[in-house]
């Protein structure tokens, strides 16, 4: 690998991580958070692999597979609760729902 | 290598923005499969195939699947009048633009070299750590999965009638 390479990976990364954070402050559908938690995820994942390969390491391909079971995780109990959440308040946005407001 | 790396950076950069852009959610559900099959595209140049096929198998496999089943079961809901994006986007555009800016003037003056010699991970390691040294995070991941597994199913399922 050479240096170019590594850096223009860092740099997707750093990328793909800035556009799911703008995913998540833009977006109000809870489906499309859950999008863009994704992306975040996959940022940290493939840092994970590329310094992994960087040092001959095996913990970061360990860690990148832990992120990924994470994120399955994270989907099924975020959909499970959009799901509910569009049964009982008639709403998907999540900025409609305020039941907790003080 | 840097040439194929930059080719799946630029599908990955270019369907992350549709993602996190385009007002149909399903859209914005298939352009996330094409992040992640150019993310393990990128899994694929780092030799580590068997991570781009965990990432196949399970996010374009599963976890897209589920995304859009739950789409398809919330679009009454959504109906077509409220709108995906929120009024600030301009501000979440100064935010995330300013934190790339900062985490790159961080990360683009160091120089990654690599260490001589420096193989890549064969998967017979990989194995043997998940078993050996990682076995404590590993069994913690699938106990992980068991909660979530149940904690979804009893969310999701409601034992009140739907219609109050």
């Amino acid at each position: 690998m050479t240096p170019a390479a590594v850096s223009l990976v860092v740099m997707l990364s750093n990328a793909l991580f800035c556009l799911g954070v703008y995913g998540l402050l833009a977006r109000r559908h809870a489906i499309a958070l859950l999008l863009a938690i994704e992306l975040i995820l996959n940022a940290a994942a493939l840092n994970f692999v590329l310094f992994s390969r960087l040092l001959g390491h095996a913990h970061g391909q360990a860690f990148a597979l832990f992120i990924i079971a994470l994120a399955a995780c994270e989907a099924v109990v975020g959909l499970a609760i959009v799901i509910s959440l569009a049964r009982s308040a008639k709403t998907v946005f999540a900025d409609d729902v305020n039941l907790l407001r003080g | 290598m840097v040439v194929l790396i930059a080719a799946l950076a630029a599908l990955v950069l270019m369907s992350a923005l549709w993602v996190v852009t385009l007002r149909n959610l399903f859209r914005a559900a298939l352009s996330l499969g094409l992040v992640l099959i150019g993310v393990a595209g990128l899994f694929l140049v780092l030799e580590a195939e068997f991570l781009a096929f965990v990432q196949i198998l399970v996010y374009v496999g599963a976890i897209l699947t589920l995304v859009v089943f739950a789409i398809m079961l919330t679009s009454k809901v959504q109906g077509r009048a409220p709108d995906v994006s929120s009024r600030q986007p301009a501000v979440a555009g100064a935010v995330s633009l300013t934190l790339f800016a900062l985490l790159t003037a961080v990360t683009q003056p160091i120089v990654w070299a690599q260490a001589p010699g420096v193989a890549a991970v064969p998967l017979a390691t990989l194995g043997q750590q998940l078993v050996t040294t990682l076995v404590l995070p590993f069994e913690v991941v699938s106990l992980v999965f068991v909660a979530a597994m149940v904690g979804a199913i009893a969310i999701a399922t409601s034992t009140r009638p739907p219609e109050r």
